[in-house]
């Protein structure tokens, strides 16, 4: 049987991992990656909390994960029709090009 | 009874509009247009006011007594328990200035045809005119101290455009400032007396026998004194007392007709109005502080004479006679000792005296004025050296104008003589001394005017300067209005005033109780003075005059210079207040005041400066951000 730590661990370096490349990537791509990650950091949560705490009272946390998920699939289809849309106005994808809204 | 006058606002209106139409749409027209509209309105406006003083004067008495009309009061804003009113009050007195000032006006309206004939800004000056004429109606009329103040203000608005009318000339500038600083600041007293008044009578009304007005004010008894006094400084402003009068002289800076209305006839008398308007509270809570002001009026006619008799710009001498003539006013109104014309109609002559002084001495200075107009029109020049021997160029001017010093100078039968005679006697009912200083006054004012009227009609001719032009009459335009108010001048003294006008509105034969012996002896003594000017100042050469100046050199330059008071208020106001107050807060406001949200403002824009870097449209510095604000959150949180 595999600890709750272990899980939540994982889920925290998965979430770690996110916000690192979120913040340090210049590509859009893989900014929208870590998203990814981060999200799935939560989505990992959720199931490992129903499953160990509330085990055969309900599924509560399994469905919220598969909301999230389909969620994310729609958030990730935006993204990826913004960044088209970015890439053939700009011919660049770097995040760090993309400052025209400043001061 | 009320409707039947309510035409009177007409009065208001017409010169209002004139204003309105010849201030925005002037510079449309013509000269002449221009000059018609204001003298047109201006003419309607004096036959209202005759109409009305004849209806007025026409009704049945009540008691003995006209009866105050108030055909139209209009709460303006209420206050809770006050309430400041506009509206029309004609009463006695009131009507009388309505005829004063529709008169003198339309005369100068008239006259100023002629006199400003082609000068730039004639739209503007016409203007001008009707904006004083309908705030100096206003203010006649005005049904309580508040509606009074409203249009005094707007009275001097009116003064010091006129005066700095010719705008590209430095005195004149200075002098309309002078003149608006001065009335401003008397002004200030005024304010602050009526707000004691105010705040104490819970009313600004003159209607002072309503039953609810009279307990109020009967409860503030013990503060009355002093609201009145502060009010009546704002009258010594207005009305040139010592030592508030150093504007008038001044004053003369502006175009000469409008010396005639306003610094002769109209607003400067506005104090003296302003205290008769009181007067019924005067005499019933402060008489000892109307002495007061009736010691201030006597020094008052005394220094101004004093300078008079040593001025030789001709509209100075006749701005220093005017504020000693309003000065006799207002000692005429301060030695009343009571309100009622009852058994010894001494007490309360002082009252009908200063009214007549004041309605005759409008007419009779106004034409004065007018013509000191007519000769300034011939020769250019104020200074009397330019003149000399002018009666032969200009008869017209030359009769009206000794007719005008007859009547200043107390000679029967011009209307001068009457009044003034009233306020000797007045004067002497009040105390002996009084009565013989004014004498005195009466004697000097004879002989300044006679050194005045030889100075300019006869004595030494400047033939180098009448060589070059030979001075001539204006128009008609302008000898009109001479003609016109001498006759005034030649009829007034016979109205019987006394029965139209008196402290409590009971009829007062004046006649019946003239005094022969008094009116005698001031009749001699203006003749003696009269007759010693002669001797002086007559002849081509003036041995007298000259030995007397080389015998008291000191004397004459001291008066010459107005005995130095302007410069001592030139030292105060520069030496004293400007540098060791106004600087000093000045500074203090310019460095401190102003360092302080100086310092505010450029703080705020560094920040500003500073913090905008964190706004640099990289996606990723926001999350950064954003993770350190939630961070601190968190611990925020669990601390």
């Amino acid at each position: 049987m595999i600890q709750i730590n272990c899980l939540l661990i994982l889920s925290a370096i998965m979430m770690f991992a996110g916000i690192f490349g979120f913040l340090t990537r210049r590509s859009t791509l893989a900014i929208l990656l870590s998203i990814e990650l981060m999200l799935n950091a939560a989505d990992i949560n959720f199931a490992v909390f129903n499953r160990f705490l509330f085990s055969g009272q309900n599924n509560d946390g399994f469905f919220f994960t598969l909301f999230s998920i389909a969620i994310t699939a729609a958030e990730s289809a935006i993204a990826i029709a913004i960044m088209i849309n970015i890439y053939r106005h700009l011919k660049d994808l770097s995040a760090d090009k993309l400052d025209k809204m400043k001061w | 009874m009320e409707n039947q006058f309510i035409f009177t606002l007409l009065i208001l209106l017409l010169p209002l509009a004139s204003f309105l139409f010849l201030g925005l749409a002037g510079h449309k027209l013509s000269h002449k247009a221009a000059g018609l509209v204001g003298t047109i309105c201006l003419g309607i406006v004096a036959v209202l006011s005759y109409y009305t003083a004849i209806r007025y004067f026409g009704s049945p008495r009540v008691d003995g007594a006209f009866q105050p009309v108030v055909p139209i009061n209009i709460s303006w804003l209420p206050l809770g328990k006050l309430s400041f009113d506009m509206g029309i009050l004609l009463d006695p007195i009131s009507v009388v200035m309505l005829i004063v000032i529709s008169t003198v006006s339309l005369m100068v309206h008239i006259y100023s045809f002629g006199y400003m004939h082609g000068e730039r800004g004639f739209q503007r000056y016409y203007a001008f005119l009707s904006l004083f004429t309908m705030s100096m109606l206003g203010l006649v009329v005005a049904t309580n101290i508040f509606q009074m103040y409203l249009f005094w203000e707007l009275v001097g608005v009116s003064s010091y455009l006129l005066i700095g009318f010719f705008y590209t000339l430095k005195p004149a500038i200075a002098a309309s400032k002078k003149a608006f600083i001065v009335t401003r600041f008397a002004d200030m007293f005024f304010l602050i007396g009526i707000l004691i008044y105010g705040f104490y009578t819970k009313t600004f009304s003159f209607d002072f026998t309503d039953a609810e007005n009279a307990r109020n004010i009967a409860g503030a008894a013990f503060i009355l004194p002093t609201a009145l006094f502060l009010m009546f400084l704002g009258g010594a402003g207005k009305s040139a007392m010592f030592p508030l009068h150093i504007w008038l002289p001044d004053a003369m800076e502006g175009p000469t007709p409008v010396s005639a209305l306003i610094h002769a006839a109209t607003m400067v008398v506005a104090g003296v109005y302003q205290v008769a308007r009181l007067f019924p509270l005067w005499i019933q809570y402060a008489p000892e502080t109307l002495h007061v002001v009736a010691w201030i009026g006597a020094f008052t006619a005394f220094y101004a004479a004093a300078v008079a008799c040593a001025q030789s710009d001709i509209k100075r001498v006749l701005a220093f006679s005017t504020i000693s003539q309003i000065a006799f006013m207002m000692v005429a109104l301060g030695v009343c000792t009571e309100a009622t014309t009852g058994h010894g109609h001494e007490g309360s002559l002082g009252y009908m005296a200063s009214m007549f002084h004041l309605f005759t001495h409008a007419m009779f200075k106004a034409t004065l004025f007018l013509c000191a107009g007519c000769l300034i029109h011939a020769v250019h020049s104020n200074e009397m050296s330019m003149m000399g021997g002018m009666r032969k160029y200009m008869p017209v001017t030359h009769w009206t104008f000794l007719i005008a010093c007859l009547a200043i100078s107390g000679i029967p039968p011009f209307s001068g003589f009457f009044s003034k005679d009233e306020i000797l006697s007045a004067s002497f009912a009040y105390s002996p001394v009084m009565g013989w200083v004014m004498t005195g006054i009466a004697a000097m004012t004879a002989f300044y005017m006679f050194r005045l009227y030889y100075g300019i009609f006869w004595g030494t001719e400047n033939k180098e300067h009448h060589s070059a032009h030979t001075p001539h009459e204006g128009g008609w335009v302008m000898t009109f209005p001479l003609i016109f108010l001498t006759i005034f001048t030649l009829v007034a003294g016979f109205i019987p005033f006394g029965k139209l006008v008196s402290a409590d509105g009971q009829a007062y034969d004046f006649l019946a109780h003239f005094d022969w012996k008094l009116g005698a002896t001031s009749c001699l003594i203006a003749l003696v003075s009269i007759a010693l000017a002669t001797y002086i100042y007559k002849g081509e050469k003036q041995p007298v005059a000259d030995r007397l100046q080389a015998a008291m050199p000191r004397l004459h330059k001291w008066a010459y210079k107005r005995f130095y008071l302007d410069e001592v208020y030139q030292y105060v106001t520069h030496q004293i207040i400007f540098k060791h107050i106004s600087k000093p807060l000045a500074w203090f406001d310019r460095h401190i005041i102003d360092g302080f949200f100086n310092f505010l403002a450029w703080g705020t824009h560094e920040l500003g400066f500073e913090i905008r870097g964190f706004q640099s449209g990289s996606i990723q510095k926001y999350a950064f951000i954003f993770l350190l604000g939630a961070i601190v959150l968190i611990f925020i949180m669990i601390l």
